[in-house]
């Protein structure tokens, strides 16, 4: 909670002037029967018209106070609400920008997309449950009962013991019904994700011929589920009943007990009216009590879990590192680097120890899961090494300040992604100074000079989220442009970034690679060896463990692994499927 | 559309409404009688809660000062007070627990209903309909029908005999007071309907704005490992700012409005308490010794104002989920509607065990009529032959597989199994001799043994393992955190695709079928892995009847016959060698992948 009040701080007057209101507006709630009784006690039996009238007034006057007060209330407390979600919603989206690629796999993507969305919502309405009904309520029980000790001390008793009854039975049950909700929702759950897989393996379903076992486990599920939610069911069926039981219990005390005292005088009728009332509304107070108990339990469930995110660590540290001499001249230097994953017990590439000159090509390979990427990540500093250290230009990464060796590196991802915009906003990322003129060199270069040509509207042609307008090979040509857009760069690195791209698309792409403007260091990562057997070397990863550094026709000759995937792509394929 | 036609429109969506409402009836068949119950239960309860105050005003009219207070009458009253509050608590209970009974007893059965309708559900349905959009209808749609439909009734029916008697018993008592009720009730529902109508337009704003926000989220957030590389964090930081603020200026107002109806009712509700209040007063007092109306009564009415307008918004409330409730049963309706693929024919013969023989007589199909796929395709495979079917993506290849598995069926002529035209075979008995991998590999959420075993469930541990080691897949196995027990999360759950297609491979070869169909089986296995597993394949192929589906064409060029597809055609058919030899498309799409690379 700590993290999280001082985004309501600025809404502070709001969040005392909307109880504050919504307490007066109780308060006139709970003189009406007053009035009333006066009423009764004075103005009938006097035969006084007039009073009847001036009290008459009263009520209205209290009805007008009252919804006065309450809208005032309902305002600021919106008001507080939307604001205090407002700004939670910025720091977090401020938070998350700042966390480093570790920090985003250990909290998961769509983990973080529901704390922006729905948790932060779930809190938006706490925080205005909370203003408007969690003091009223209360305030509305406890001030009936104080009322009835004002009317009459000797019938009070009632509320006493009926008021502690009810908040027993309303909280009994409620708190027994949680848990068990929460199990009727995860055997819901079950008969979803049943369902689901039912229907994506549908063919393998019944090539295996396995309907009549997929029905079984069906309704094993379905059955499981409807016999917790009758039993659940059988537990909240008493709530109404028995309370409602309660309220008329306490209304028949009130009435004995008030015929007796009416008979010897020390009480009148309309106090016994007004005791009857206040126990009515003290049951409407508390069932809407426990409503908001609910809320705002699901508004502190989701609020430890933004502030969870909010107490993770920000972005990574720099490191006062002097440069190293040794590695002076060279573009890119591996250290016997390694790295191994937040939560992974073995690392994903280890002993990692080569250097790269400034504008060499390197190409890497190696089968899926050989750790091709980790290796150029460690260049821009996406990860940390865990072992050894990566030089970039002479000097450590982590002692580079923030921005300015991303500066150096241009990434062309694996997963080609765009944003929502046009073509021209997506290839700005690369450098927000581009002219129009460098934006079509990178497009020329990059193969996607025709189709954005085509285009209407070429630069200005929308993109749709996440890029979903145009194809896959588009899409890696467009993500290759942004990056070469990136002059500042004299690193660039192509992580498996043609694998949607035709074969005579990725052969122009090569050639164009070769005479890039500027001669940066190229890292070359594919599973192909067509695409980088022209580097000028190439690595051969295994299982994280470099196996191979040299050219072409150096690890044809001399890696049998190179050999291997080589002819696996190149000679005949025999007998496999 | 014109006038006419939203009329005929409207018509039509009224007598499909109706053909629900009675679909529904009948659907609640066997629980008619409960029905009955619960509705009596809910009459009884609400009459019950209606003569308490009654009650409770005799009570008062019985104390009305020293020496006027008949205590004899108010222990009477007061015991009449508590049997009716103990009868409507009990037919309270009685009722919530039928209409438990009854809602949850009917999500079963439809759900059990739905599912039992899927698995016969011809592909072709499947195909055409998205697997989020089935799940919402069998688990949503279930849900918010039987809520809506028995809740939203039971609601309806208790608040309209809740209105109806606090009239009956107002008018009855003193209809002067009860029409200062009548009178300005309304005013409470004009000014609900009003703030309604209003806050819909904000809502639908704030929802609007809210998605557009949760786009931006979901795109940013979700690849934020780009928005990171290119240094993009403070210029996602001003876009998001940027929508963030219009979404709290519209948030705001529809939050404060939405939040004035309550008070606004209760404003209502209080000025008709303080009209009921001074009428009856007034009333009173006596005139000319005769008082017309007593405390008591005014105790009573006081009550009946302070419930009246509740029932009216509640009424209101159920209408829009009636309705909604009538969609969402529509929805459920058109699945359960759809046709099943029809049986076996009762003449089908039981294929025990395949001799490898595949033939296919002028086979056409399409998947719809307006765009033909397949024409007048003729195929003789004999006992052993590998049969190869290439093309771009796109062509048409997974339909031969889908006709060969009876997922569909051909429009016209035919395929025969073992010389046995397979719409004369079962189902059942057809598929048990065709084994499957395909590219879009599935796995079922359970242990890695038991996704193995799909095909033999008596498997002993030695065959499975012996199977895993064939599919190369053993070895990751074993790194699993239980190995073979370890229990997959739904679609395979952390396993690399190339993981999951080892695992599918495995399964066919723990108990190999007289023929086999691989659409792409390897297609996500790296080129050295598949070099690795060609033994164990072409030792799985050795003797069966075999279809391949590939895009590498390295992989098929053995085949005995290779059918080249393109556009839901075959254009070519023969041996690769004859295929080369033709210079044609398969020339073509073969040269194109050894093209020099520069």
């Amino acid at each position: 909670m700590k993290k999280l009040l001082p985004f309501l701080k600025p809404y502070t007057k709001e969040s005392i002037i909307s109880p504050l209101f919504k307490l007066f507006e109780a308060g006139f709630d709970l003189l009406v029967p007053i009035v009333v009784k006066r009423m009764m006690d004075e103005g009938i039996p006097a035969g006084d018209r007039a009073q009847i009238w001036r009290l008459c007034g009263v009520l209205a006057l209290f009805a007008l106070a009252g919804i006065a007060c309450s809208l005032t209330a309902q305002y600021f407390a919106a008001r507080a609400a939307v604001g205090f979600g407002a700004g939670l919603r910025s720091a977090l989206f401020r938070q998350i920008q700042g966390f480093s690629y570790e920090q985003t796999d250990k909290a998961g993507t769509s983990t973080l997309i529901t704390r922006m969305t729905a948790d932060i919502n779930q809190m938006q309405t706490g925080v205005n449950m909370t203003l408007r009904l969690l003091l009223r309520s209360p305030i509305i029980v406890f001030g009936a009962m104080i009322l009835a000790f004002t009317v009459n001390a000797s019938c009070a008793w009632v509320f006493v013991v009926v008021i502690p009854l009810l908040a027993a039975v309303v909280f009994g049950i409620m708190l027994a019904g949680i848990p068990l909700y929460r199990r009727v929702q995860q055997n819901l759950d079950r008969v979803t994700s049943i369902t689901r897989e039912n229907l994506n393996g549908v063919r393998v379903i019944r090539a295996f011929r396995k309907e009549r076992e997929e029905t079984d486990r069906f309704e094993q599920a379905n059955a499981a589920h409807n016999r917790i939610q009758n039993h659940v069911g059988r537990i909240s069926a008493l709530l109404n009943p028995v309370t409602m039981l309660i309220v008329n219990g306490g209304l028949i005390a009130l009435l004995l007990s008030g015929a007796v005292r009416v008979e010897g005088g020390s009480m009148t009728t309309g106090d016994v009216f007004a005791l009857t009332n206040y126990m009515s509304q003290i049951l409407v107070e508390l069932v809407k009590f426990a409503d908001v108990i609910i809320t705002v339990n699901k508004a502190l469930a989701c609020a430890s879990r933004v502030e969870s995110v909010l107490d993770m660590p920000v972005g990574m540290e720099v490191l006062d590192i002097p440069a190293d001499p040794s590695a002076a001249g060279s573009a890119v230097c591996f250290r016997d680097a390694g790295l191994t994953y937040a939560g992974n017990a073995a690392p994903s590439v280890s002993g990692i120890d080569f250097t790269v000159r400034p504008g060499e090509t390197v190409g890497i390979i190696g089968s899926t899961g050989s750790g091709k990427t980790s290796v150029v990540n460690l260049i821009p500093r996406f990860y940390d090494a865990t072992e050894g250290a990566v030089l970039v230009n002479g000097r450590d990464v982590r002692s580079y300040p923030p921005g300015e060796l991303r500066d150096r590196v241009a990434v062309v991802p694996q997963k080609a992604v765009l944003f929502r915009g046009t073509v021209r906003s997506n290839l700005l990322w690369g450098n927000g100074n581009a002219t129009d003129e460098e934006l079509w060199q990178a497009l020329e270069l990059a193969q996607a000079k025709d189709f954005i040509q085509q285009k209407p509207g070429g630069l200005d042609a929308p993109v749709s989220q996440n890029g979903r307008n145009f194809s896959g090979g588009q899409r890696q040509r467009l993500c290759i442009a942004r990056a070469l857009v990136r002059s500042s760069a004299d690193i660039l690195i192509l992580d498996d970034s043609s694998s949607a791209l035709d074969y005579a698309t990725d052969a122009a792409l090569r050639a164009a690679l070769r005479h890039l403007p500027g001669k940066p260091t190229v890292f070359l990562i594919s599973q192909r060896t067509a695409s980088i057997q022209h580097a000028d070397r190439i690595l051969v990863l295994e299982e994280g463990r470099p196996v191979g550094l040299g050219s072409h026709a150096e690890l044809l000759e001399g890696c049998p692994v190179y050999r291997e995937i080589y002819e696996s792509q190149f000679r005949k394929g025999g007998e496999s499927a | 559309m014109s006038r006419q036609k939203q009329k005929k429109q409207n018509q039509k969506n009224r007598r499909g409404q109706a053909a629900t409402v009675r679909r529904v009836l009948r659907l609640l068949g066997s629980y008619r009688p409960l029905l009955v119950l619960s509705l009596f239960c809910a009459a009884v309860a609400s009459l019950l809660n209606l003569a308490i105050p009654l009650l409770v005003g005799n009570a008062i009219d019985r104390m009305l000062g020293p020496g006027a207070t008949d205590l004899p009458g108010v222990l009477r009253i007061a015991l009449a007070i508590g049997g009716c509050a103990l009868a409507a608590a009990l037919a309270q209970w009685l009722m919530n627990v039928l209409n438990n009974r009854m809602t949850f007893g009917l999500v079963y059965r439809l759900r059990r209903e739905a599912f039992g309708h899927l698995q016969q559900l011809p592909l072709s349905y499947l195909d055409s309909h998205s697997v989020g959009d089935v799940v919402s209808r069998m688990m949503t749609d279930v849900d918010q029908f039987t809520d809506g439909l028995l809740l939203g009734f039971n609601q309806f029916f208790t608040g309209l005999l809740t209105i109806i008697g606090t009239l009956v018993i107002m008018l009855t008592i003193k209809p002067e007071i009860a029409l200062v009720v009548i009178l300005i009730t309304p005013l409470s529902l004009f000014a609900a309907s009003f703030i309604a109508r209003r806050t819909y337009a904000m809502f639908r704003r704030q929802s609007e704005t809210r998605a557009e926000q949760t786009a931006m989220v979901d795109e940013y957030i979700g690849n934020h490992k780009v928005v990171a590389a290119f240094g993009q964090e403070d210029e996602a930081q001003a876009r998001f700012d940027e929508i963030n603020n219009r979404l709290t200026r519209c948030s705001l107002r529809a939050t404060f409005y939405s939040s004035i109806t309550n008070p606004v009712t209760r404003f209502v509700n209080n000025l008709v308490y303080a009209g009921v209040a001074v009428t009856g007063a007034l009333l009173c007092i006596p005139v000319g010794g005769v008082s017309s109306f007593t405390v008591g009564r005014l105790t009573s009415f006081l009550s009946y104002a302070n419930q009246y307008t509740k029932p009216f918004n509640e009424i209101s409330g159920v209408l829009a989920e009636l309705q909604n409730a009538l969609a969402c049963a529509a929805r459920l309706f058109e699945i359960l509607d759809e046709p099943t693929v029809p049986p076996d024919a009762p003449d089908a013969r039981v294929l025990e065990k395949a001799d490898g023989n595949v033939a296919l007589r002028n086979v056409a199909f399409s998947y719809s009529p307006d765009r033909e796929l397949i024409r007048d395709l003729n195929l003789t495979v004999r006992p052993g032959q590998r049969v190869a079917i290439v093309g771009p993506t796109g062509c048409g290849k997974t339909t031969v597989i889908n006709l060969l598995m009876r997922f569909y069926d051909v429009n016209s002529g035919l395929i025969a199994v073992s010389g046995t035209d397979i719409r004369g075979i079962t189902r059942d008995s057809l598929r048990a001799n065709w084994g499957m991998v395909l590219q879009e590999t599935w796995l079922r959420a359970a242990t890695v043994r038991e996704n193995l075993c799909m095909g033999k469930p008596d498997a002993t541990d030695e065959e499975i393992v012996a199977a895993a080691k064939a599919a190369h897949a053993h070895s990751f196995i074993c790194q699993l955190p239980k190995g073979y027990d370890t229990v997959l999360g739904e679609g395979g759950g952390a396993l690399s695709q190339g993981q999951k297609q080892l695992l599918c491979i495995a399964r066919v070869m723990l108990c190999p079928p007289p023929m086999l169909i691989l659409d792409e089986a390897t297609s996500s296995i790296d080129t050295r892995m598949e070099l690795k597993i060609q033994n164990a394949f072409a030792k799985l192929m050795q003797g069966r009847t075999c279809f391949l589906v590939a895009h590498r064409l390295s992989t098929i060029e053995s085949a005995d016959v290779i059918l080249v597809m393109r556009d839901g055609k075959i254009v070519e058919q023969g041996s690769h060698a004859e295929l080369l030899a033709r210079q044609g498309f398969y020339c073509h799409l073969y040269n194109s992948q050894f093209d020099p690379a520069d």
